[in-house]
């Protein structure tokens, strides 16, 4: 299959990252211009960043995002390797179907409903918008996407291991704790990055379940954006792109190093 | 008996997530699209719905995500062919896979700036003569950015598909006198069919639901069904009639998906 590509080839493939990446670069070009705006671009400056620096606001708003992210990527990631554990148990064919269609139901969902469906359950609930509703939907659509990730490392591991360690006589526990966690812990992190990501990105949900008091840094981007252009965003956004840079490459590492397919792989 | 006590123990924090999580929040919707916005039962919702007003924009919103799924599936799988033929194919991925980690709102924000009436795209348009245009605002700049936005998740499936493609089928088919063409129509495109599928349920659904960009890059021009959700959650605070535009919604989404079939995803 390895031929060379054709010259035009090459040249779409080049077209198509420059498309992808024109945008982000141009947002971190903007950052550093000290003309206020994002055309003409007049001098160097890092004016930008300072007073990001210095806006207490958004810096209080970062770390609400990254506290949000960080405790529901921790807890989604707890309760998705419980239910892919319960998924793995269960006998029947059809009671699995239905639990794994009952998983990805909002990962299918579009953002609207999920956001519309949990501002009417936390209204219905009595629970007041704010940090623990943003928490507990973040949490919410963050689960299947952790089971999703860890189920195959499951279904992958032999269950003779299993048999093995319960006939050298380890508990329940033990068999849970030194077997079956350590196999599945490169798809424990990679469904506990994906958590975070997705946490991260998430704007559509958080929007409606956001009150007036509390707010994460994609719906503070929004309404800035609505304002027009404020080359502090730019200065934000070059910052994140560098955060999501270290993200991914984590994240990378993390799948190679998974690569390599341990002891008792059943293939 | 007390093994059983404790697993039934364990199953319950993700029972508890898929009842209140994912079971309560469709039926509260469904259950919220039969009352008015007194508050008192009625079916008016389903008549409003069914009057031109409503069914012109869900005709012109799935006018819009099918361009947008068209264009990206016509972008995305050449992109996704000629991936697989580079050298460190999953490196190049990878970077694909990236601009898609940034923020969504910081790429949105990007497009304002670019696409604005003093803008890189207006001086490269009066540098090559045609003259200063309106771009933002306008069918052409949502569905450039809707594009550019999905791109990244039309190609992972098609890459995947294309790459566990066996090459000695395309061999045989060229040894057996099909031209470029013939190959591609009877034997790759047949055999990726499924990553195609699937790259269009992960653009389609979001795409009608999209909300943020018709309020930040089409200036409320265009309205989608997650616009109108969130019109009537969020402004107009008709739960009701938000709720039956949900369920519809939800509805689309199951048909859609019994059609793109299969549990195979992508993202």
């Amino acid at each position: 299959m390895r031929e060379n590509l054709s010259p035009g080839s090459k040249l779409l493939l080049v077209v198509i990252f420059l498309i992808l990446y024109a945008p982000i670069f141009y947002l971190i070009f903007y950052s550093f211009n000290s003309g206020g705006n994002m055309t003409n671009f007049e001098g160097f400056t890092l004016d930008w960043y300072r007073e990001l620096f210095h806006d207490t606001r958004l810096l209080i708003i970062v770390l609400n995002t990254l506290v949000i992210a960080l405790l529901s990527a921790l807890i989604s990631t707890i309760i998705g390797v419980i239910g892919a554990l319960v998924i793995r148990d269960l006998r029947s064919r059809q009671a699995k179907n239905t639990i794994l269609s009952l998983n990805n139901v909002l990962i299918v969902s579009p953002d609207v409903i999920i956001g519309a469906s949990f501002l009417i359950l936390f209204t219905m609930a009595g629970i007041k918008l704010g940090f623990y509703s943003v928490l507990l939907s973040h949490i919410a659509f963050s689960i299947p996407i952790v089971v999703l990730m860890v189920l195959p490392k499951l279904q992958e591991m032999s269950p003779t291991l299993i048999d093995a360690a319960r006939d050298l006589g380890a508990s329940r526990f033990d068999v849970l704790r030194k077997v079956i966690l350590p196999y599945i812990t490169p798809g424990i992190f990679a469904g506990f990055f994906m958590a975070l990501t997705y946490s991260l990105d998430d704007f559509a949900v958080t929007f409606f379940v956001t009150g007036n008091g509390f707010s994460t840094l994609s719906v503070e981007i929004y309404s800035l954006a609505r304002q027009g252009i404020s080359l502090n965003i730019n200065a934000l956004s070059a910052l994140l792109f560098v955060f999501t840079l270290v993200l991914v490459i984590v994240y990378y590492f993390i799948t190679q190093r998974n690569k390599p397919s341990g002891m008792g792989g059943k293939r | 008996m007390q093994n059983k006590f404790t697993r039934n123990l364990f199953f319950i924090p993700y029972a508890l997530w898929i009842a209140l999580f994912v079971i309560a929040p469709l039926l509260l919707i469904l259950y919220y699209s039969f009352f008015d916005i007194e508050g008192n039962f009625s079916l008016i919702n389903y008549q409003k719905f069914f009057t031109p007003v409503y069914l012109k924009m869900t005709l012109s919103s799935f006018w819009y995500a099918f361009l947008i799924t068209l264009i990206s599936l016509l972008v995305a799988y050449p992109t996704a062919y000629l991936l697989t033929k580079t050298k460190h194919k999953q490196l190049w991925l990878l970077l694909i896979i990236v601009p898609s980690w940034i923020n969504l709102l910081l790429k949105a924000y990007a497009f304002i700036g670019i696409f604005g009436t003093y803008g890189v795209a207006n001086s490269f348009l009066e540098v090559i003569g045609i003259g200063t245009q309106q771009i933002l605002f306008t069918d052409f700049s949502f569905i450039f950015v809707s594009v550019y936005i999905f791109i990244p998740f039309m190609i992972l499936p098609i890459f995947n598909a294309l790459d566990e493609l066996n090459p000695a089928l395309v061999y045989a088919a060229k040894d057996l006198g099909a031209s470029s063409w013939v190959t591609f129509r009877r034997v790759i495109f047949p055999l990726t069919i499924d990553g195609v599928k699937s790259g269009c349920q992960v653009v389609f659904i979001p795409a009608l639901s999209l909300f943020m960009l018709t309020r930040l890059i089409a200036g409320n021009r265009v309205i989608t069904l997650g616009t109108a959700i969130e019109q009537h959650f969020l402004v107009t605070q008709d739960w009701g009639m938000g709720s039956t535009i949900a369920v519809f919604l939800v509805i689309i989404m199951f048909l859609i998906m019994l059609v793109t079939g299969k549990r195979k995803r992508g993202v």
